[in-house]
């Protein structure tokens, strides 16, 4: 079964549905939304459940576009990509679930949002370099208009600018590298199977290298918030509604890491070797910087966009390490995180809800006046933390091994120091201030969450702590795609190396 | 001499349409006279579909009147490219003609005398003809522009646009004669054979570079560009179209023609030059249009930074460039003719554009709205549109060459700054079209049914050139290919 084929035309089948329902109409509206999200999680879970590992591209479909340039609609999913598509269709059903909260112009809010998920998926699942470009922009468009539009809080218009403008930027130089990467090849293909094909016999001109990987790298760096480019983040995602926040921060940013793995590594690696080292800093900054900024905030939005940014340092450090245990932990961190940055906005979204509110100050006691709600909050904000048992810890600390193994102790030091204590300061600090102590004033009508939401919420917390306790569902077929793209960068990685890993990853 | 003249068809075609909407117009009662726009555009979409006769086609590769006048594959592209223009041209008029106040016929026979001037234009092989017939576009455009005699404005622009026109037909023509004098001839299959000799030459490169200034004035590139917004904002709108459209079109389909194939070691000499007034141009153009209210002048400063992108095509000196060029050309058309017809419909006589009038028109007609969305969105380049299919091309003839030369990396970047601040003022139009408050004008919009069929046609164009690329691009080839580029 072309199950991928399915899941990325389900949401854009929706988006076209729903345009030819009347605007009066909401609850079809929303039943077309859920619907289809809704299946196209079944059909990741299918997927994911009948992938094999080590069976290499699965549940293929691939038509050719444009002959003449090589272009193919081409989806197909490897070791690294199901589990990341999997985690974009429960994002993207959960953010259909919170997307209730949007109630002017709920019509054109519900094409954008499955044009957004239908850009999503098909990003992740596109084996074609053209096309994994343009469905991002397929969602990356809407992330746009749905902020300018239904976004909130005084400053909406400067942060859609904000956003538009950078992640325009970083778009355009990715796709400068990607057409760099089509253009020294010589494969006269968009293809990646292709493509890596043809550099595993003929790598490109080294002289090139140095200049495809670094457009990648700060053209894909931009769009997932690399230092020092990541003020757009928690501006952005503190204007934006919930849903869009949940899909953006949790799966779309991804999609800049994804690239580095997919396609900036094994395409430029004489480039990688020159320019991870400063991936490597960058990311500490990341940590570092980003996470002393989260502890000065008030507002929990702000609070959890800001961890998100601090968190990405974590899976660029893993890609910095630049091998078998680094990559596999960053995708692991990359699904995890992606869970739990959903269910933090998620949550965040219901609470502004309430009050139209999110300063911490005000806010104390939800525990008891939210159990659910509460209940979900402390579980995501001690995952925040990489408490053991969810996925981000599994995901985190394979990279910690893997940084030190690759000779990065420094940073490794710093950036275990700065995860473990700066985390737990901010993240204990807001589970004091917002689920203990006294309530606040304007908190005494505040309900729990509605049972549609509790489902979402759940499924984002189970899947977070299936991963944390059985990583091996996950790390298994990423580690069969990751070690071919290690060797591809690095032809004389050692065998102890590889044994490393193994004990690392069981 | 009868056999020569099958070369030249469509362009007797069109001029003796041009003298018989001039007759009509002596016979016919003033309201009748109003739908002889859209007789000559059902005449222009005759002579379009003849242009497709094999009997014509066969013709290609040929040359006539002792070689001045070529028709190859790009020949042909651009002739159908300048009819398809006139033709929306001539339906737009149509929607002018009340705010014209007199002599619609005579406008509507100068657009065919213009267009004839444009379709000589891309078959010129030789200086005589080039000079001859961008004179008979420039002349009649003068008029074109100051055609509202009653408005300051259309005035004022036809006196700017004589000025800086006639100052740039001076660099043209003394650039003609300076490259006459070294070359010895006219022709470009003999200046062809004999410019490799002559790159050491300081009056042939003058020479050349005139010729440079006086095509880069129509296509409004960095210096030139001066006369654009001022003309653009004052002459009639379906002349401004037909000015950003056909005019810089047709200095496109030269530049191709002669940097691409007549001189191509004099353009590898001047790749930095070229680049640096690409760059200028695009920076120029999307700078200037920041702070712009006025949706015509925006435009016109887009249309600035847009032959800056296209100049990238020339800077390539590949006949993926070339492609890049006519592929970018045909989407620039849709776009500009959706955009200016609706901004026409949204503003009534007297007005300014302003850009709010665009407030409610979501509400007031959802098909404008969506169309001038759509339309702004492909020039911004955001896929899957045919503005974003351009971009991509012409990134990508350059990316071919940046590898081994960090001055296209440079080219390439001012573009990526380019194309990130035109999203700001592209975006500025859909947010107020969609979410501005206060709307000046609530009445819905009527729209006359030939409009509307070149409203949908543009809509479907920008679709199918963004979404299923892969025939135009092999057209795109074939007519870049014929051309002999070098290399």
């Amino acid at each position: 079964m072309d199950w991928l084929l399915i899941i990325v035309l389900l949401p854009l089948l929706a988006a076209a549905a729903v345009g030819f329902v009347p605007g009066s109409q909401l609850r079809t509206i929303r039943g077309i939304t859920l619907g289809a999200s809704g299946l196209a999680l079944l059909g990741a879970l299918i997927a994911f459940c009948s992938f094999k590992v080590g069976g290499g591209l699965q549940f293929e479909t691939k038509w050719t576009w444009v002959e003449s340039l090589g272009l193919h609609f081409h989806l197909a999913a490897d070791g690294i990509n199901i589990g990341i598509i999997l985690m974009g269709a429960i994002v993207a059903f959960a953010a259909a679930c919170c997307a209730d909260d949007i109630t002017h112009r709920m019509k054109e809010f519900h094409i954008l949002l499955n044009l957004m998920i239908g850009g999503i998926l098909g990003a992740f699942a596109s084996m074609d370099l053209f096309f994994f470009y343009f469905f991002h922009e397929l969602a990356l468009v809407p992330t746009f208009i749905m902020i300018g539009v239904w976004g909130r809080g005084a400053n909406r218009n400067y942060a859609t600018y904000k956003i538009t403008l950078y992640l325009s930027l970083g778009a355009l130089l990715a796709l400068i590298g990607l057409i760099g990467v089509y253009v020294q090849t010589g494969a006269e293909s968009f293809s990646i199977p292709d493509l890596i094909a043809k550099v595993r016999e003929t790598p490109i001109d080294e002289a090139a290298q140095q200049w495809i990987f670094p457009l990648l790298m700060f053209g894909f760096g931009i769009l997932v918030s690399l230092w020092p480019f990541h003020t757009w983040a928690p501006l952005g995602y503190g204007a934006a509604p919930t849903a869009t926040a949940m899909l953006h921060a949790g799966v779309l940013k991804k999609f800049g890491l994804y690239g580095l793995i997919r396609v900036a590594i094994p395409m430029a690696p004489a480039g990688a070797q020159n320019w991870l080292g400063v991936l490597a800093w960058l990311a500490l900054a990341n940590l570092l910087y980003c996470g002393l900024v989260a502890v000065r905030q008030k507002d929990l939005n702000q609070l959890i966009g800001n961890s998100s940014v601090a968190h990405m340092g974590f899976i660029f450090l893993g890609i910095a390490s630049l091998n078998v245990i680094g990559l596999t932990g960053a995708v692991l961190v990359m699904i995890a995180h992606g869970l739990l940055a959903a269910l933090a906005f998620g949550l965040s979204g219901h609470l502004y809800r309430q009050t139209g509110s999110l300063d911490m100050s005000r806010m104390g006691g939800l525990l008891r006046q939210m159990p659910l709600a509460g209940t979900a909050l402390l579980m995501a904000l001690l995952a925040g933390c990489g408490l053991p048992g969810f996925a981000n810890f599994a995901g985190e600390v394979t990279i910690f091994f893997a940084a030190w193994l690759a000779g990065l102790k420094t940073i490794t030091v710093i950036a275990a120091w700065s995860a473990l204590v700066i985390g737990g300061l901010y993240m204990m600090r807001a589970i004091r201030n917002i689920l203990h102590g006294p309530r606040g004033d304007d908190w005494a009508k505040a309900s729990d969450v509605n049972p549609l939401i509790a489902t979402a919420l759940g499924l984002l917390l189970a899947a977070l702590m299936v991963f944390g306790f059985a990583p091996g569902l996950l790390t298994k077929g990423i580690e069969s795609e990751v070690t071919k793209i290690v060797r591809l960068a690095k032809p004389a990685a050692d065998a102890s190396e590889a044994q490393a890993t193994e004990v690392a990853v069981r | 001499m009868g056999g020569q003249l099958q070369f030249i068809q469509l362009e007797v075609m069109v001029v003796a349409l041009g003298l018989f909407v001039l007759l009509a117009d002596l016979f016919l009662s003033e309201s009748t006279r109003r739908s002889l726009g859209y007789i000559a555009a059902g005449a222009l979409g005759l002579v379009f579909l003849l242009s497709f006769r094999g009997g014509y086609t066969d013709l290609a590769d040929g040359e006539a009147f002792g070689g001045i006048y070529r028709l190859d594959g790009l020949a042909l592209f651009f002739k159908r490219f300048f009819l398809l223009t006139a033709i929306f041209v001539l339906v737009f008029s149509v929607d002018f003609a009340s705010r014209l106040r007199s002599g619609v016929s005579e406008y509507l026979a100068f657009i065919l005398f213009a267009l004839s001037g444009m379709m000589f234009v891309s078959s010129a092989n030789d200086f005589s003809l080039l000079f001859v017939s961008i004179e008979l576009i420039t002349v009649t455009f003068y008029i074109l522009v100051s055609f509202q005699r009653h408005r300051m404005h259309s005035l004022e622009a036809g006196v700017k646009y004589l000025i800086l026109g006639a100052v740039s037909s001076a660099f043209l023509v003394y650039g003609i004669a300076l490259v006459f004098g070294e070359a010895g001839s006219l022709k470009f299959d003999v200046i062809r054979d004999a410019h490799a000799g002559l790159l050491g030459s300081n009056v042939f490169l003058f020479g050349m570079l005139f010729v440079f200034a006086g095509l880069a004035f129509k296509i409004a590139a960095f210096p030139f560009q001066v006369w654009a917004p001022d003309v653009y904002q004052g002459a009639p709108t379906p002349t401004t179209t037909f000015l950003a459209v056909g005019s810089k079109a047709a200095g496109f389909v030269l530049l191709i023609r002669l940097f691409g194939s007549v001189v191509p070691e004099l353009t590898e000499q001047w790749t930095g030059m070229l680049m640096v007034v690409a760059a200028l141009t695009i920076l120029y153009g999307n700078l200037c249009a920041l702070p712009q209210r006025n949706l015509k002048r925006l435009l016109a400063y887009s249309g600035i930074a847009n032959a800056g992108y296209l100049l990238m095509g020339i800077v390539a000196q590949s006949g993926d460039g070339t492609a890049a060029i006519l592929y970018y050309l045909a989407g620039y058309l849709f776009t500009l003719v959706a955009a200016f017809m609706i901004i026409n419909l949204v503003t009534r006589d007297g007005e300014d554009e302003d850009i709010s009038y665009l407030a409610g028109l979501n509400k007031r007609s959802p098909f404008l709205a969506f169309t001038l969305a759509l339309a702004a969105v492909s020039l911004a380049g955001i896929p899957p549109l045919a503005g974003f299919f351009g971009k991509f091309l012409l990134v990508k003839s350059v990316a071919a060459k940046a590898f081994g030369d960090a001055g296209y990396f440079a080219l390439l970047a001012v573009a990526v700054f380019g194309v990130v601040v035109s999203i700001y003022y592209y975006f500025g139009i859909i947010r107020a079209i969609y979410w501005s408050k206060n709307a000046p004008v609530e009445t819905p919009v009527t729209i006359a049914w030939p409009t509307r069929i070149v409203l949908g046609l543009c809509v479907a164009a920008i679709l199918y050139l963004g979404l299923l690329p892969n025939k135009p691009i092999n057209w795109a080839n074939a007519a870049a290919k014929i051309e002999a580029v070098a290399r």
